[in-house]
């Protein structure tokens, strides 16, 4: 009986599925319980909670969620980071017959989990952050145009997070590779907690995308301030709208095929399975459907951050702006029609393998006249190299390498050679780091002073730049070569001693960029605790064009005490040249969106709901689900959702600033 | 006439057209490759850039033409960006600051234009090239200048993915192997494979790229291996825990050498039947090279269509009664409790016990029907059209006299363009 009974309530939660037997488990589990204890500890005996509830948790300022976005990105950015270091170890040391250090069931977790970290809880939250952070300040709004929905994105895309944590030390993670193809990742090869974690993890985080991506194309098309015509909107705008766009056309798919998936797992449906009528290649068309846009959902806002900087650190104005929108447009709507390259090899016709290497070509025309734009922004301009300026170079030369491979990778012949081979694993870390990751740091090194108000340090921050870079290329230039070499991706051992000096260069690389990451780690240390800060008292501190520049740095809560009007597509920059003042009285009344956990507990009930389908915990499911479905309904009854800022608090931010930018001139 | 044969024609026609700007292509590639690679992979075998196999080394021939046609763009892209980077530096004030000029109509039709010529020239090459290189189509050579001779008659060579090592079963000798591929040197071979459990693929960087195997489908891949020695043959897709160890022998060996081994592997006790395979199948590491001196027959037809197990209707089999119809609700009694790996499988919490559709006929009967049905039909009579597709018989009426008169056309062709080659 009792054995029965707790079956029923723990589902197939049992002592065996905590991984006790895997010391590096056990040991990682220790560190991170100490470090989480003395978190909480140290929260509690300063009295923070409350603080962290009502200033940050419960916000629906896109300020602080955008904040949180990146916060969570950096952290999974650790997470995923220390997975491709005991990879590149594993197979560093695994040669002659030698086993490694890591057995196959945790190396495939491992290659399996980074993929999908650094995908959907590093890139995208990342992204995510400066979209939310940036495009209400470049549009001239107050917030977005659903201040709660953002909020409750953002905890959904944590609680996506949380149960892709929850799968290191409770049960498993998939071992299927991150886009968990079928039949592989079906019931019968994947029977354990794997693959349910992927499934839930990824549906939960995948609500809060589309609900964000909904969002932010709501905010951009109705929000802008009087004047911002669509072509005179910042180009990150621009890049945000198409991203958004391609998000709320995409993640769909994503939701649709997981759930297939999970009924195949679930109910005993035969989608993908290999008999009965199931097909694994759709399951393979529809992921790549999502798949292929994904990648231009991460890159664009990354061209849109390296527009900014390149036309600030110039200071220019940016070539070709509508040449940059419509090879922004055109990308977006390209990126649809080239998925099957991800899947030449699996036996289409000629023909068709043909259209879609040549639609695939075709996309590196518009991104060939975005570099050149970046590059004639540059040309007669003046040139200063702070921070974001060397990152848009380093991108410029990394990318532009990376965006070669993948062509190549694009003529299919050449792809039947490379594909699955290292040299893929290069071409896409070189456009996804060289592309998306440096674009991120150009980005934080470029927003920091305006959402803190202060710089960031140059010093760690070149240090960290130099590690990347050179880090980069000791750690991905190994593996082109290795491609070329026949060497396939995923593998945990290897019998060719010739290949292991590449391993051990490659593993070197990746301590050189571990060092890159810890430098940035003591660059925001050095530069949020230490003493000397550069201080940025105008709002304004790199000259810069746009409408985030034009009010203080950090911004009040309301950003922008009177809604400027817009003449121009640099609005800041004219503004600046025409020699706009400032208004300085005439206040009103603010009307702000009130906080709410709302967010908060759907989102926990969404993580409780998915761990509870994980471990067949069905009690639980059916408890979890009625709670969800039960707030949402109570939440709706909540009508204080506004409030006022009354004048005279206005008056008295606006006043400071007045106060603070009389004593800078 | 069937239309695969049409197909097949209608291809070797394009051939003769690209041939001459294809041959001058090989050549360039060939000066490229030795200067411009040999220093950066000397010291480590890079077979994907040296390989052993016609095709390979065409593909070889196509990365080095595409990465030059993109060079001509990258390289003055990255070093313009070193120039204006330095040129323009803001301690730089003798240079030329203008903070308006930001559009030039010339420049943008150059920006947009010199990319676009690039891409146009390479589109060019991957139409033609990803016709000429389809891994479903017959060799046309053995090599530059070498054409088939009359008297060569391809090798034969079924492929099964294994969890987690390879089959071969060569149908012409009647015998089979477990991690180990022996081919003549000189031959062309067409592979047809297929998988057990789950997506693999299967790959030769020395011979040809890779193509993927897949349960219950079956793909096709031909190649030639021009110099004798051994060779990596790799599992190019992760199928699970035993991955690692999922790799085979190549070896490329003359005619008489060839002729010995099959006499070998005749001389071994094993012989692959149904029951052997099934104990074969089963998931295992490492596995060592393992030979078969005879084949059930049909027995690759009843992998592809996932009816090993004697009493299991074949996909074949099943798709035909549907096309005609189906079973009606006899069809839905008609199923047994389904076995993975000699125990039940593995459950969906609310799914039903897995069944599968049990065989209506007698063995042989349902082998007489595989063996004479192509490997997977396409049950739809929509008018679906591709490769590896049949085009459906309604079609098929309607255009054959188009057809008939194309197909003479293109024969001839055809044998004209053969002896170009």
């Amino acid at each position: 009986m009792t054995n029965e009974f707790w079956s029923f309530i723990f589902g197939r939660l049992t002592w065996d599925v905590l991984p006790l037997h895997e010391p590096i488990v056990v040991v990682t589990f220790i560190v991170v319980a100490l470090a989480g204890v003395t978190l909480v500890g140290a929260l509690t005996y300063f009295k923070l909670w409350g603080y962290l509830w009502k200033e940050w948790f419960t916000s629906v300022d896109h300020k602080k969620i955008g904040i949180m976005y990146m916060v969570l990105g950096l952290v999974m950015l650790v997470r995923g980071f220390t997975d491709a270091l005991m990879m590149r170890l594993q197979q560093a040391i695994a040669f002659n017959g030698s086993e490694g250090y890591l057995n196959a069931h945790h190396y495939d977790q491992l290659f399996s989990v980074h993929g999908v970290i650094m995908i959907f809880f590093v890139a995208m939250p990342l992204i995510t952050g400066f979209m939310n952070y940036v495009v209400p300040l470049q549009i001239g709004a107050r917030d977005v145009s659903f201040p709660f929905l953002n909020n409750f994105s953002f905890w959904m895309t944590a609680g996506g997070a949380v149960l892709i944590m929850a799968s290191l030390f409770i049960g498993e993670f998939a071992q299927t590779g991150w886009l968990a193809f079928p039949p592989l990742s079906g019931i019968e090869h994947s029977p354990a907690s794997g693959v349910d974690y992927y499934i839930w993890a990824l549906q939960i985080a995948g609500v809060g995308t589309t609900l964000s991506g909904v969002n932010l194309i709501a905010t951009i098309i109705k929000m802008r301030a009087p004047g911002m015509t669509l072509m005179k909107m910042p180009v990150f705008t621009w890049t945000s709208l198409c991203t958004n766009v391609l998000i709320v056309a995409s993640f769909p798919i994503l939701t649709a095929v997981l759930t297939l998936l999970a009924l195949d797992r679930y109910v005993g449906t035969n989608f993908f399975t290999s008999d009965f009528g199931g097909n694994p290649m759709m399951y393979v068309n529809l992921i790549w459907i999502w798949g292929h846009p994904e990648v231009y959902i991460l890159i664009l806002p990354a061209f849109g951050i390296f527009s900014e900087v390149a036309s600030t650190f110039s200071g220019k104005r940016l070539f070709g702006y509508t040449s940059m929108v419509y090879a922004t447009v055109v990308i977006t709507v390209l990126s649809y029609l080239v998925w099957l390259h991800h899947f030449f090899t699996m036996g289409s016709g000629a023909s068709v393998n043909s259209f879609f290497g040549i639609t695939t070509m075709i996309i590196s025309i518009p991104t060939g006249a975005k570099i050149f734009n970046w590059l004639f922004t540059m040309y007669k301009g003046r040139i200063r190299f702070e921070l974001p300026m060397m990152w848009l170079i380093a991108f410029m030369l990394t990318f532009t390498i990376g965006g070669m491979t993948g062509v190549l990778l694009a003529v299919p012949p050449a792809d039947f050679v490379l594909h699955n081979s290292l040299f893929l694993v290069a071409h896409f870390h070189n456009v996804i780091i060289g592309g998306v990751l440096f674009g991120i740091f150009a980005g934080i090194n470029y927003w920091w002073p305006k959402a803190f108000g202060y710089k960031l340090n140059q010093f760690w921050g070149k240090i960290s730049f130099w590690l990347w870079n050179v880090g980069f290329w000791l750690a991905f230039g190994p593996l082109y070569v290795l491609g070329l070499m026949g060497v396939t991706r995923r593998l945990r051992t290897f019998d060719d001693p010739s290949l292991q000096i590449w391993f051990i260069i490659a593993g070197i690389g990746a301590l050189v960029i571990a060092g890159g990451i810890a430098s940035m780690g003591i660059q925001f240390a050095v530069s949020i605790l230490g003493k000397n800060k550069e201080w940025d008292t105008t709002g304004d501190p790199w000259n810069g064009r746009t409408l985030e520049w034009a009010t203080s740095s950090p911004p009040p809560q309301y950003n922008f005490a009177f809604t400027p009007i817009i003449h121009d597509s640099d609005a800041w920059a004219d503004m600046k040249q025409r020699n706009a003042q400032r208004p300085t009285k005439g206040y009103m009344d603010i009307h702000m969106p009130r906080n709410t956990g709302t967010g908060v507990i759907l989102a926990g009930l969404s993580v409780v709901l998915g761990f509870a389908l994980i471990w067949y915990m069905w009690w639980l499911v059916i408890l979890s689900f009625v709670a969800l479905i039960g707030a949402a309904i109570i939440h709706t009854f909540n009508y204080e959702r506004d409030y006022y800022i009354p004048i005279e608090a206005v008056t008295e931010v606006e006043d400071k600033r007045t106060r603070l930018l009389s004593g800078a001139r | 006439m069937s239309d695969g044969a049409v197909r097949s024609m209608g291809v070797g026609r394009k051939e003769s057209a690209v041939l001459l700007p294809r041959a001058a292509m090989s050549r360039i590639a060939k000066i490229l490759s030795v200067s411009l690679l040999a220093p950066f992979l000397a010291g480590c075998n890079a077979v994907v850039m040296a390989p052993a196999g016609d095709i390979a080394m065409q593909q070889r021939d196509l990365i080095i033409i595409a990465t030059v046609l993109m060079l001509l763009i990258i390289i003055p892209v990255m070093v313009l960006v070193v120039l204006f980077a330095r040129k323009y530096r803001a301690s730089n004030t003798e240079a030329k600051y203008e903070p308006d000029w930001h559009h030039s109509t010339r420049l943008e039709l150059v920006i947009w234009s010199a990319p676009l010529a690039i891409i146009i020239c390479l589109g060019a090459v991957t139409w033609v090239s990803t016709h000429l290189l389809d891994p479903y189509r017959e060799l046309g050579r053995l090599g530059p200048n070498r054409p088939i001779p009359a008297s060569t008659q391809p090798l034969e060579v079924e492929v099964v993915a294994l969890d987690w090592k390879w089959m071969f079963i060569y149908p012409q000798y009647d015998v089979a192997t477990v991690n180990e591929l022996v081919v003549p040197v000189d031959r062309p071979i067409n592979f047809k494979l297929t998988a057990s459990t789950v997506m693999n693929s299967f790959y030769i960087p020395a011979m040809a790229g890779m193509i993927y195997a897949m349960p219950g489908m079956q793909t096709q891949l031909h190649g030639v291996i021009n110099n004798p020695g051994t060779y990596k043959g790799i599992a190019a897709h992760y199928s699970g825990h035993g991955f690692s160890g999922m790799h085979f022998v190549t070896k490329g060996v003359s005619d008489g050498e060839f002729d010995t081994w099959i006499a070998d592997v005749k001389a071994s006790p094993d012989m692959l039947n149904r029951q052997r395979y099934l104990e074969v199948e089963k998931p295992s590491e490492h596995v060592p090279v393992m030979h078969f001196a005879g084949v059930e027959s049909g027995l690759y037809t009843a992998i592809v269509n996932m009816c090993v197990e004697l009493d299991k209707m074949c996909m074949s089999e099943m798709m035909s009664i549907d096309q005609q119809g189906g079973l009606g609700h006899a069809g839905i009694d008609n199923l047994a409790p389904e076995l993975y790996g000699g125990g039940e499988r593995n459950r969906s919490p609310f799914g039903p016990q897995k069944t599968y559709v049990a065989a209506i006929c007698s063995t042989e009967e349902a082998i007489a029907m595989t063996a004479k049905l192509p490997a997977i039909h396409a049950p739809s009579s929509a008018p679906f059209v591709g490769r590896g597709l049949t085009r459906p018989e309604a079609v098929a009426q309607i255009n054959a006299p188009a057809l008939d008169w194309l197909a003479g056309k293109l024969a001839f062709n055809e044998t004209t363009s053969t002896d170009a080659l």
